[in-house]
């Protein structure tokens, strides 16, 4: 063998071994990490980073970033109906009211009058479902931000929001800053009628800058919290926050 | 007589074998996150050729039911894909590479040229450096498309707080159409790269890997 074909050798052998090396570390790596303890149905490190992506969304995070709006027009014929975990028949809608708990306080009843008695918004945004799907709806309701303004003058500066349906089966957690985000409503109109049932009448979240996990129908109770409350979604492997 | 002629950088053959375990996560991830709503097909009104993806497929791959997972993984993976492709792209800056790789005005003749001389219609390939005309226009729209890949994966994941990106795609579904093409169509350039590295030969996969060439000298001395 002439010494240029040895030298080749020696750097094949070289690379070959080398790049046989790195496939068993990428393959080790990833057998690694699927095997980790889990935290809501997900590998530790996978959680961590997507915690991670949560405050890098978390940053960028404005009131001023609004979510897309449509015309009327555009507001699709039927809005389907997805999700019914908390929406048992054993449901009182004339006994309703909604349970308020904030830190060191009486905890608050609101009756759905109470919360009419806001001002108004009304928005035609956009419906992300998590599986992909969206659809246009118009809704109205009072913003978050002002419910807890004149109810919950305490917790303009509150970490956490928690919401429940009243037999407490789903549950939302929230960072604040997206629940007091100026297109957050606490919802009671649909497309200019009063809000179906089964789209979780009498009280439900509107919540453009999350996947609609996060717009709880039928709300029971709302609690501010300064730690992160558990999410029923979350708990099932998904990303807490949500965010879009 | 024979030499050893310096083909690919260290830096390039690194970032492209990283690449290639890392993109193809991100299509798995993406295939479990695309299960959860199907829609996509070849057809028009009520005639569809070819559905994406048959029930078959995705029970042979265990895809159903795996949407969190999908997330989840593919939000994790996204950091190491864009930041191993945006070393890519810098360094083909940097480097000066990217001569090698983008066409020139002579590229499109010679990728005709090329594809003649392949299906053996033509006898002579046109000269080339590094690469051909054929390989310069599919190298660099593969940039091109993990670009848009990305750029319509944002639009998808934050539709929101990037409204502006999402409307200036054309909206969040026009953005998951665009993202899930933009993937077919890397999927697409993965197997004409493969057969044509398979077509090529030991020289040329083991540049990719060692980094150099042997070639003859012309020298007819042993």
């Amino acid at each position: 063998m002439n010494s240029v074909e040895r030298q080749a050798t020696i750097r094949s052998r070289r690379a070959f071994l080398t790049m046989g090396a790195g496939a068993v570390a990428a393959y080790g790596g990833w057998t690694w990490l699927r095997s980790r303890p889990q935290e809501g149905g997900v590998p530790w490190p996978i959680r961590n980073v997507l915690r991670v992506n949560e405050k890098v969304a978390g940053a960028y995070l404005s009131d001023g970033h609004l979510a897309p709006t449509f015309n009327e027009e555009q507001v699709n014929s039927e809005l389907r109906v997805n999700g019914d975990v908390g929406m048992g028949d054993d449901f009182d809608p004339k006994a309703w009211h909604l349970n308020v708990q904030i830190p060191q306080a009486e905890p608050l009843q609101i009756t759905l009058d109470q919360i009419r008695a806001l001002p108004k918004f009304e928005q035609t945004t956009q419906l992300n479902c998590i599986e992909g799907w969206t659809a246009i709806a118009h809704w109205g309701g009072a913003r978050f931000s002002d419910f807890t303004a004149k109810f919950a003058p305490s917790e303009s500066n509150a970490t956490y929001v928690s919401m429940q349906t009243p037999d407490k089966k789903y549950f939302v957690g929230l960072d604040a800053a997206s629940a007091l985000h100026p297109q957050t409503l606490l919802c009671y109109e649909l497309n200019g009628e009063m809000l179906p049932y089964e789209h979780g009448a009498p009280l439900r979240l509107v919540i453009p800058v999350k996947y609609g996990v996060k717009k709880i129908k039928r709300i029971g109770t709302i609690k501010y919290l300064q730690d992160r409350p558990e999410d029923y979604w979350a708990n099932e492997g998904y990303d807490w926050f949500a965010g879009l | 007589m024979k030499r050893l002629e310096e083909k690919h950088p260290l830096a390039i053959r690194w970032l492209h074998w990283i690449n290639f375990p890392l993109l193809f996560l991100m299509m798995w991830s993406g295939l479990l996150v695309y299960w959860a709503n199907d829609v996509y097909r070849v057809g028009w009104h009520e005639t569809t050729l070819f559905a994406f993806f048959p029930e078959g497929f995705y029970k042979a791959l265990n895809v159903p039911q795996r949407l969190a997972e999908g997330m989840s993984l593919h939000f994790f993976f996204m950091w190491l894909f864009v930041l191993n492709g945006a070393a890519y792209v810098l360094y083909l800056a940097i480097s000066g590479e990217w001569r090698h790789l983008l066409p020139d005005r002579n590229s499109i003749r010679d990728a005709g040229l090329v594809m003649l001389h392949d299906l053996h219609l033509r006898k002579t390939a046109p000269p080339q450096g590094l690469y051909n005309g054929a390989q310069r226009i599919a190298y660099t729209s593969v940039i091109v498309m993990a670009i848009g890949n990305v750029v319509t994966g944002l639009a998808i994941y934050k539709p929101a707080q990037l409204g502006w990106l999402a409307t200036l795609l054309g909206g969040y579904q026009m953005a998951r159409w665009e993202h899930f093409w933009l993937m077919i169509a890397l999927v697409g350039f993965f197997f004409v790269h493969i057969a044509q590295v398979l077509r090529a030969g030991w020289d040329n996969f083991r540049s990719m890997v060692a980094g150099y060439s042997l070639v003859e000298t012309g020298d007819r001395n042993e």
